[in-house]
């Protein structure tokens, strides 16, 4: 396979680091031109989503997907995560200016970053060797850490980039010392090689085992499910919300495409050697994300147990080590990123009449006053993340337990069911506290009519009317599981 | 004769030296910067050692892909050390607590 035919295979990649370059320049010359430098890096965004696109339709799959010697894959599964993770990027980005301005000023180096880190995550999902894969990785971390600590003269701002940058760089480390335990015990870093080496019916050496061990701690970290999760509150409190939007969301798709990728595809035929644990990490960070969640009393802090709380559900999917578990994690992973943002406009939409943020739950009583679209639009992600039926947050737990019902695994979908209905109580918390408590007419400030958009949009998915896009997505995402476990 | 299991014995000591390092050390966070280099050299050997013991390449360029990364990794951690020093004045492991819960 030619240079050429790699690079074009990888043009959404190429658009990306190419006009990351520029634009690192531009905003080096032109600092004060944040703002257009913003909208060009979402215009570059959406144009790489246009680039990847097809590839997902046409279940792009195997050697026709292969770029750089096997090193990356650009098959339908690569492209229909790289789809939520470019999109959720720009969502991110879109509304990070107006927030910045009113906290001590806009860099225009934070688009620069997001777009690098965008094209970090391209390369995780999109890695088929331990190499590319660690690059990948790496890339989008060391953006993130820079994006968590943005805001220089906040004190919780620098604490969460240091917090963040601490527990990645050990994940990293953790991780890559699985990879070398692997590389020795099966004599490659393509995952090809690996699943050769390991394939089902061999048994399984001392050293293979400790390296997936350890590169599935590694994972676990970065997609912060339990025992690895403890950094995701502070650095979700701590970071700027636009950042902590972008947290919530891409990298989390970009993880757990790189996690499935990784099981099911490297380590694929020895499903026994990695199950318990993914199955112990579900469980685990459904009933830790539901507990801890109780007793916060700021809203950010209460989504990022949210958000350990749905890496959970996901992870049931993988359990299943089936394609139907696959695509059930697939159609989750959309549903969730769309209410995570949509959850978290409406957190950088809560300000007071002096335009700061308000942040604490007990604030937002009476919300249902002042603000009755503001109050209504959260109470939807609220009921959706619950999994409450009419909304469209239902049908990803639905798909997800019936895959892992369908492989056997009964026990693990009934403790996650029943998990599930302590996560609903502090979210109908939530609800309550807007539309029952005594008003503290604190929310008064303006939404913008960015935001107003984009809660519009987000709201509508998660709505009943998202039950009308259930075939569409379910076939897509059949599409993109196929191709995974088709893979060279 | 020094064999394989050596280098992994010595690599996965420096490794697990490196955790512990971030973990037990509560006074000063350049130590667990340094920490982090104890455990990406600690691969780093790793990786040569099978590289050498397999005769295969792959292993000594991804040590160079991790020496790269580690120097890049630092300079972010430093860089974000010094806004935190500028808004703290104390780089202690124990007072990084203004978030809990």
């Amino acid at each position: 396979m030619s240079w050429a035919v790699s690079l074009r295979l990888l043009a959404a990649e190429d658009l990306l680091s190419v006009w990351g370059l520029v634009l690192l320049l531009v905003s080096a010359w032109a600092p004060a031109k944040g703002r257009a430098i913003t909208w060009a890096a979402v215009g570059v965004l959406f144009a790489a989503i246009a680039l990847v696109w097809p590839n997902v339709s046409t279940g792009l799959s195997g050697a026709d997907a292969s770029a750089f010697y096997a090193q990356l894959s650009v098959d339908a599964f690569a492209s229909y995560a790289k789809v939520l993770i470019y999109g959720a990027a720009a969502v991110s980005l879109m509304v990070a200016p107006a927030f910045f301005e009113r906290n001590g000023g806009y860099r225009a180096e934070y688009p620069v970053l997001m777009l690098f880190a965008a094209l970090g995550m391209g390369l995780m999902v999109s890695a088929t060797d331990m190499m590319t894969l660690y690059i990948g990785l790496e890339m989008n971390s060391l953006a993130a850490y820079v994006m968590a600590a943005m805001l220089r003269t906040d004190g919780r701002s620098a604490e969460a980039g240091l917090k963040y940058f601490v527990l990645g760089a050990l994940a990293s480390g953790i991780l890559l010392f699985g990879m070398s335990l692997t590389y020795g015990f099966t004599g490659g870093t393509g995952f090809g090689a690996i699943a050769k080496a390991l394939a089902a019916g061999t048994s399984l050496s001392m050293g293979a085992t400790f390296g997936i061990v350890f590169m599935m701690a590694g994972l676990a970290f970065k997609i912060s499910a339990v025992p690895f999760h403890m950094w995701t509150p502070d650095v979700y409190e701590g970071a700027p919300t636009p950042v902590t939007t972008f947290f919530a969301t891409a990298p989390k798709v970009a993880a757990m495409g790189l996690t499935m990728r990784v099981c099911l595809m490297a380590f694929g035929g020895q499903v026994a050697a990695w199950q318990q644990i993914v199955m112990f990490a579900s469980i685990a960070s459904i009933v830790v994300g539901a507990l801890g969640a109780i007793g916060q009393g700021n809203i950010k802090r209460l989504m990022a147990y949210s958000s350990i709380n749905n890496v959970g559900f996901i992870l049931v999917g993988l359990a299943a080590a089936t394609t139907d578990g696959s695509a059930a994690m697939l159609t989750y992973l959309a549903i969730y990123v769309v209410m995570s943002l949509c959850g978290f406009v409406v957190v950088l939409s809560l300000r007071d009449a002096d335009g700061k943020s308000v942040e604490s739950i007990a604030d937002l009583a009476g919300l249902s006053r002042t603000k009755p679209g503001l109050a209504a639009a959260l109470a939807t992600v609220m009921f959706s993340l619950a999994g409450i039926p009419p909304l469209f947050g239902f049908w990803g737990k639905f798909v997800v337990f019936q895959a892992a019902v369908a492989a056997g695994l009964l026990p693990l979908a009934v403790i996650g069911i029943a998990a599930s209905v302590i996560g609903a109580f502090y979210y109908l918390k939530v609800v309550k506290v807007m539309y029952f408590d005594e008003p503290a007419d604190k929310v008064t400030g303006e939404v913008g009519s960015l935001n107003a958009v984009l809660l519009i949009v987000t709201g509508l998915f998660i709505s009943p009317l998202g039950y009308l896009l259930t075939g569409w997505l379910g076939a897509l995402a059949r599409g993109a599981a196929v191709a995974l476990t088709k893979a060279v | 004769m020094i064999g394989i299991e050596h280098y992994v014995a010595v690599s996965s000591i420096l490794f697990v030296l490196g955790v512990l390092g971030i973990f037990l050390n509560r006074k000063n966070i350049i130590i667990i910067l340094m920490a982090i280099e104890l455990i990406l050299l600690a691969v780093s050997l790793n990786m040569v050692a099978f590289s050498h013991y397999l005769h295969d390449l792959v292993g000594q360029i991804f040590s160079m892909f991790i020496l790269t990364v580690a120097a890049g990794e630092s300079a972010v951690g430093l860089a974000i050390l010094v806004i935190y020093f500028r808004g703290r004045g104390t780089i202690a492991v124990d007072d990084v607590n203004q978030m809990k819960g």
